[in-house]
């Protein structure tokens, strides 16, 4: 008998179809025909902003990372996430800023994938936006040509953008917000309108998030818990002061609430592992979006709600612990 | 009886993997040239040697005996001469006391005559000694010594006798192929038992991906007893007592505490067609039925085994493993053992040898936590095994037992569904093992 080499490895001995890998390039798939909307939307500025905001992250996690973490595919996720919510008009270099900022910041400083509080995409564009207030508030206007560039995105680095190359238009949360001029529900679902390169097409992240949800790539508890607090919330203003608040349609699917209920909440890493934890958390997300959206001082709150929340996700954990079987109520032999 | 749901909650759902040998009649293995019996073959403490090297012993021959109440007899499954007593690899991975015998080559292997108990003349007292006279324990793996099953304390009143045919882990089918092939021994051994526990109700439950076994014990069902037959949700760990107890009386096993405090009692089906062999023919527990499968396998096969036969004996006679073969598990894929010795001997517990191939060995490569929460939906006891997890690798075992760490039963859940291919399981048992040590220093 020849010799035979035998494994010799603990209990259970055999495993689960789902990787960390898989789950994450499943996500990156499913943001594929989201990033061709945007493209669709608005042209190559969308492909270039999208692109270098990934290139921004994917280096940042290989020079300063673990080393071997870029086939895991979480900076990927977070380059392509990040690049959804930058405007598309945006100078190119601040995309790339932006990426360095999520990797380095938003995940690499607390020790590497699975150890961040905030979501990194996220963190990333809020120090964006700290920094360049007038560079991630500027949305394109409709252009002639398809081809055309959505704003000035070769600007230099560390110059802004030349405001004279931006066509500028508003959001509908914009428009909403400061002028109660409401949009069509058809071209909110659609993505016909202005916005950041990847929260408009509302149709496609729907998908791509009930494929994952199905799969359960993520917790459709999250998603479903902040787009009923949303509404139920937002239903209740609009029959208050209709002239003032918009209907739970628009709310639902204007801004970056269905790419952040989607997408980015459900971050498994920044989110509560525990179920009833996720109905906390979305609905957090959900009110604290609806809260600064009517009676803050910006049109949009999604990414503030989420970070917020993602820093209260220990606590949430901590209070929603299953309860232990046999444990708890009494139990009897009769 | 009523409002039973037919599952517990979480669980996993790995492929059963039972159609290679879940229609295979049952087999006699001819008696191997050697036998390894070990003397610590059941939980409780070990058994007592009786013999000596260069002894002669006969098949059903006690050759240890039962060293206080939590223990068993060891019998020899075949005559032949003591060659050895010696440390030899068990199947737990460790070296055991054990007694190696030389099986005489041309024996007709028949068991010196002995007188069969008639068992209804017995009293509850004489049925306890009698099982574990005869070194009976369970099947299910575990090797829980029968009789101390049997005896549940006075001021525990049972009600239910649990008898477990879920056989949950993938692969095996001993206990599927004995409800097939022996439903009328089945019933005969809860018959004993229920007049031994002085209980009135029997449930049986099996998975229901064994419809054929659920409809030979249907049909053979007694009729002046109150048994009945409970198809289940095909679904891992359904087996384990406490899930299965919690299915059919809806009561959970408090934390800490045995089935007998919530009135019931579980015995493997294999066990209890054991019991009724024992007051059928008088032998004593020397030959179990095991399941050798696995797609590392030529020719998988159930097999009735002579306790002791040596692994490469059985892998022998079931024309031995394929090229890519690359991982032997005694018992189930989920909770069985790796082994890395040929010479480990096939004991009481063991259910099943596995032998699994490349494309089925779990990957090596881990990842970080990504606290996607799997785990917590898959324990069935309900822990947080994330965050076990972070603590085990912190060695701040005190919290883990904070967290009730000591309920985990090692299902193997958790592992299972983790994308970060995370040994939680296994850290859950070393960290147990660190309590236990801890606790006695």
């Amino acid at each position: 008998m020849d010799v035979h080499r035998f494994e010799l490895t603990a209990s259970p001995h055999i495993k689960g179809p789902d990787s960390t890998p898989r789950i994450m390039w499943s996500v990156v798939a499913t943001l594929v025909p989201v990033v061709g909307a945007a493209i669709y939307w608005f042209g190559p500025s969308a492909a270039l902003v999208i692109t270098t905001a990934t290139v921004g992250c994917v280096v940042t996690e290989r020079l300063f990372g673990p080393g071997g973490t870029l086939r895991d595919g979480s900076a990927a996720i977070t380059g392509v996430l990040l690049g959804l919510t930058l405007p598309p008009g945006i100078p190119l270099w601040m995309a790339f800023v932006g990426g360095f900022i999520a990797i380095g910041l938003g995940k690499l400083v607390f020790g590497g994938l699975g150890q961040n509080v905030f979501n990194p995409a996220l963190l990333g564009r809020a120090l964006l936006q700290a920094a360049f207030p007038d560079d991630m508030t500027t949305w394109p206007a409709a252009v002639e040509h398809w081809w055309q560039l959505r704003g000035d995105n070769f600007a230099l680095p560390l110059t802004s953008a030349d405001p004279t190359v931006a066509l500028t238009g508003a959001t509908p949360l914009g428009q909403m917000k400061f002028e109660q001029i409401p949009t069509e529900a058809v071209d909110l679902f659609m993505g016909a309108t202005s916005g950041s390169t990847g929260e408009t097409a509302a149709v496609v992240i729907l998908a791509g998030g009930i494929y994952l949800a199905v799969k359960k790539y993520l917790n459709w508890r999250i998603p479903i818990s902040i787009l009923l607090t949303v509404a139920v919330l937002s239903q209740v203003a609009h029959f208050v002061d209709p002239d003032r608040y918009p209907g739970a349609l628009f709310m639902l699917f204007s801004g970056g609430l269905m790419l952040g209920a989607w997408y980015m909440a459900t971050d498994m890493v920044t989110s509560p592992t525990t179920n009833h934890g996720c109905w906390i958390f979305g609905a957090g997300i959900g009110a604290m979006a609806v809260l600064i959206r009517l009676w803050g001082g910006l049109p949009e709150g999604v990414m503030y709600s989420i970070l917020f929340m993602n820093a209260l996700v220990p606590f949430i954990n901590r209070a929603t612990q299953p309860r232990v079987f046999g444990t708890g109520e009494e139990v009897v032999a009769s | 009886m009523k409002a039973f749901g037919v599952t517990f909650r979480h669980g996993v759902h790995p492929p059963d993997s039972k159609e290679l040998t879940e229609a295979v009649q049952v087999r006699r293995m001819p008696f191997p040239d050697r036998i390894a019996l070990p003397l610590r073959q059941h939980a409780g403490k070990p058994a007592r040697c009786l013999v000596r090297k260069g002894d002669r012993v006969e098949r059903g021959d006690k050759i240890a005996e039962a060293d206080g109440f939590v223990s068993v007899p060891i019998h020899a499954s075949a005559a032949g001469t003591v060659a050895a007593i010696d440390w030899w690899p068990h199947p737990d991975g460790s070296l055991a006391e054990t007694v190696v015998i030389d099986v005489e080559p041309f024996s007709p292997q028949i068991p010196r005559p002995r007188s069969v108990p008639h068992w209804e003349g017995l009293s509850p007292d004489e049925v306890r000694a009698a099982v574990q006279e005869a070194g009976v324990v369970g099947l299910g793996g575990a090797a829980f010594p029968t009789h101390v099953k049997l005896s549940p304390p006075p001021d525990l009143p049972i009600e239910w006798l649990l008898v477990n045919g879920a056989e949950c882990e993938p692969y095996l089918t001993t206990d599927h192929r004995t409800m097939v092939e022996h439903p009328e021994r089945v019933h005969f051994g809860i018959r004993i038992m229920m007049q031994c526990l002085g209980v009135e109700r029997a449930v049986i439950g099996v998975e229901k991906n064994k419809p054929d076994a659920i409809a030979e014990l249907e049909r053979s069902l007694p009729e002046d007893l109150d048994v009945t037959v409970m198809p289940l949700t095909v679904k891992y760990p359904q087996g384990a007592e406490k899930m299965l107890i919690e299915v059919v009386t809806g009561r959970e096993v408090p934390s800490g505490k045995l089935p007998m405090h919530v009135g019931a009692v579980v015995q493997n089906v294999g066990s209890i067609a054991t019991i009724a062999e024992v007051f059928e023919t008088g032998l004593p527990l020397i030959e179990r039925i095991v399941t050798v499968t696995g797609p590392g396998l030529r020719k998988p096969a159930n097999l009735i085994v002579p306790v002791g036969t040596m692994l490469v004996d059985v892998l022998e006679f079931c024309g031995g493993v394929t090229d890519d073969a690359a991982e032997i598990v005694f018992g189930g894929p989920m909770m069985g053992t790796s082994q890395p010795d040929m010479r480990t001997p096939i004991i009481k517990g063991t259910t099943g040898v596995v032998v699994l191939t490349a494309a089925h060995v779990k990957p090596k490569r881990t990842y970080p936590c990504i606290k996607c929460g799997h785990c917590l939906d898959a324990c069935p006891v309900f822990l947080n095994p994330s965050e076990l997890g972070i603590l085990a690798q912190a060695g701040r075992y005190e919290e883990m037992e904070r967290l009730h760490l000591l309920d985990c039963m090692l299902c193997g859940c958790c592992s299972y569904v983790c994308p970060s291919n995370i040994p939680l399981s296994q850290m859950f048992a070393l960290s147990k093992k660190a309590l236990r040590k801890r606790a006695a220093a």
